[in-house]
């Protein structure tokens, strides 16, 4: 079979499947809908955390990014597999003991305020908007590139597929689609990784392949050094960034991981506060598996591309090349027609543009392997998107039935809720939509803000939340918005400068960057500034009451965590 | 006197909290970004120690604190008996 039919015969039976289980498992009451009745076992909530957290970005861009920046893209391994020991440690057992539905419901009942309860949902809300927009594009694209239809057309068949199990199913539909969704996202990633590595290193596990030998006997590492060295590039295992901006991007990305809601809320899901923590433990073994073979995908797949590619006649160059230039995924241009491909750091010269998404897209043509595995790399994208949308959907329409409607209109009967629930569920599907059809151009840009507004507004709130029995209202929404209104300015400024007020390119430039930190890093001086903040305020307030005070006492021990409470 | 057991109990618990968040910050930001160049200085395999630690070993060691911390965290509430039945 070509590769178009099993593509269409594995992404097909995939959807089938998923469709089956949200059928099979659609929910009944909020309780359900909300945080699937808090019945989940730990083992099936750590895998649906890991599907919910891995993106289409994790699953087909990450690999790349780090392929192209080397030691640099460290902070993204460690940013975004630190933050679930911060989870682990420092929330998911005390927001479970909690037992409510939602972060908000957090915020508002340990800081006793409806404005604390508003500024949290809109947080979250924006948080999970910036989120999705992205996934729906991810979803487009991947059925774009593999079934051959029009973006847009992409965009609509993953918004019908999402809207079906995540209106029906809610939290539990999405919950046990999701265990599904992780085990074809992590079978595709890992064939091929393993396939490549054996090819290049003659090792099964591409965590070692990593630092093994090729057939000629040198290091895989420093054989990729070399060649880049001697192309003009920087060495692989050598960084640029300064030591300050690894620092704080990597603490803003772990913070800003353990502040977002979407992955907050799967800790409710849980029958009991130690499975709360074990369940953080698993979700973390789940992820670890991609993330600890990316690196290697990333160096396979720019060591294969530059030696079959960098240095070769432009007629003789290999398949694989040619099928995605169609995508200009890769563009090849003899600038100087001698019919040699250069490959160098100098835009004047250089030849070669290879897109970040070609090392998991086009590694098992480059390696060639067979076409079902291509097809399976398709699905695989697919999973990590569609997982991703729902879980951010579901947090969005909670938000809206749970934590505005209720919180007005507290005599809601509970049909009543579940039904704007749905409609909420729907409405986020098709305004994602509309941002996947026409994304705003600057979909990488607020990334940056999702996980830096996490990291500056919610975290320090719910960890001083837990930890401190004198923080009061006055000190949260203080430090809330001083930490908001801060790394908003900054990245809007560095970032949307330009458009925005007309600033001169040199202005945002990186040698005005305060301490050198990036604006990718910005969210942890967001999130220190909070915590100062907060605790400043708190110092010259009230403190809070006593009921209060007794909350916090009940939800640092496990013993007596029931079942989520309704009010 | 039960007062007394629940500030023992969140004592104990903050000291495990302050040694594992301990080693969580050595291994990644100590051992992958502020020691990289010293520990890049030795290899294993085809393995520079701290390239390894910012792109490997930092994600196995933070899978494994996890789990320490389930077990020391399960123990502790047997101990003060303040676990779930």
């Amino acid at each position: 079979m070509d590769i178009l039919t099993w593509t269409y015969v594995l992404v097909g039976l995939s959807f089938a499947l998923y469709i089956g289980i949200a059928i099979y498992t659609r929910a009944g009451s909020t309780k359900e809908f909300y945080i699937a009745g808090s019945g989940v076992s730990p083992l099936a909530n750590g895998m649906a955390t890991a599907a919910d957290w891995m993106s289409a970005a994790s699953f087909i861009s990450m690999a790349g990014i780090i392929a192209f920046s080397g030691y640099d893209g460290s902070v993204y391994l460690m940013g975004w597999t630190g933050g679930y020991v911060l989870l682990a440690l420092l929330l998911a057992p005390y927001l479970r003991k909690f037992g409510k539905f939602t972060v908000p419901d957090f915020v508002g009942d340990r800081y006793y305020s409806n404005k604390a309860r508003v500024v949290a949902v809109i947080c979250a809300l924006f948080i999970s908007f910036t989120y999705v927009a992205g996934q729906m594009r991810g979803v487009g694209i991947v059925f774009s590139r593999y079934l051959e239809v029009d973006i847009n057309t992409g965009v609509i068949i993953g918004m019908c597929i999402v809207f079906f199990y995540a209106v029906m199913g809610g939290m539990k539909g999405i919950t046990y689609t999701q265990v599904a969704q992780y085990c074809v996202l992590i079978f595709a990633y890992m064939v091929p990784a393993i396939f490549v590595s054996m090819q290049l290193t003659g090792n099964p596990i591409p965590q070692l392949g990593l630092g093994d030998t090729l057939s000629d006997g040198t290091y895989l590492l420093d054989k990729l050094d070399g060649v880049l060295v001697d192309l003009g590039f920087n060495a692989y295992t050598a960084g640029r960034k300064s030591t300050m901006d690894m620092l704080a991007i990597t603490l803003a990305l772990m913070v800003g991981t353990a502040g977002l809601p979407h992955v907050i809320v799967r800790f409710f899901t849980v029958p009991r506060v130690k499975d709360a923590r074990l369940s953080a433990g698993f979700a973390l073994v789940f992820i670890a598996i991609l993330y600890s073979t990316a690196p290697a995908v990333a160096v396979f797949g720019i060591y294969n591309s530059i030696e079959t590619v960098a240095g070769q006649r432009v007629k003789e160059l290999p398949e694989w090349v040619a099928n995605w230039e169609k995508t200009n995924l890769i563009i090849i241009e003899d600038k100087n027609q001698d019919g040699v491909v250069q490959f160098t750091p100098d835009i004047e010269t250089n030849e070669l543009i290879i897109d970040k998404d070609i090392m998991v897209l086009a590694n098992p043509e480059i390696a060639r392997l067979p076409n079902w595995v291509v097809g399976l790399v398709a699905a695989g994208g697919m999973a990590a998107a569609l997982s991703t949308a729902a879980g951010l959907l579901l947090v969005i329409s909670t938000s809206v039935s749970r934590d505005l409607f209720r919180t007005f209109k507290p005599s809601m009967t509970e049909k009543r809720e579940l039904l704007i629930a749905r409609i909420s569920a729907a409405g986020a599907v098709i305004l994602a939509g509309y941002f996947g059809v026409n994304p705003p151009g600057f979909v990488a840009e607020v990334v940056a803000f999702a996980f830096g507004l996490a990291a500056a507004s919610f975290f320090p709130v719910i960890i001083m939340g837990i930890f401190s029995t004198r923080i009061n209202k006055e000190g949260a929404i203080a430090g809330m918005v001083s930490g908001l209104v801060f790394t908003l300015a900054y990245i809007t400024y560095f970032k949307f400068g330009v458009n925005l007020f007309g600033l001169s390119p040199s202005a945002v430039a990186a040698d005005h960057w305060w301490f050198g930190i990036s604006p990718e890093g910005i969210g942890s001086i967001g999130m220190l500034i909070n915590f100062v903040v907060c605790y400043v305020v708190s110092k010259f307030t009230p403190p809070p009451p006593q009921k209060v005070q007794d909350l916090i006492q009940d939800i640092r021990i496990p013993r007596g965590a029931g079942q989520a409470i309704d009010h | 006197m039960e007062n007394n057991k629940l500030k023992a109990y969140w004592r104990q618990n903050l000291k495990i909290l302050l040694i594992l968040l301990s080693i969580w910050f050595i291994v990644s930001f100590g051992f992958g970004i502020l020691l990289v160049e010293q520990l890049n200085q030795i290899k294993i395999g085809g393995f520079k120690l701290g390239f390894w630690f910012a792109q490997q070993g930092s994600i196995f060691a933070f899978v494994i604190l996890i789990f320490v911390y389930v077990f020391l965290m399960n123990r502790l509430d047997r101990k003060f008996d303040v676990n779930e039945s």
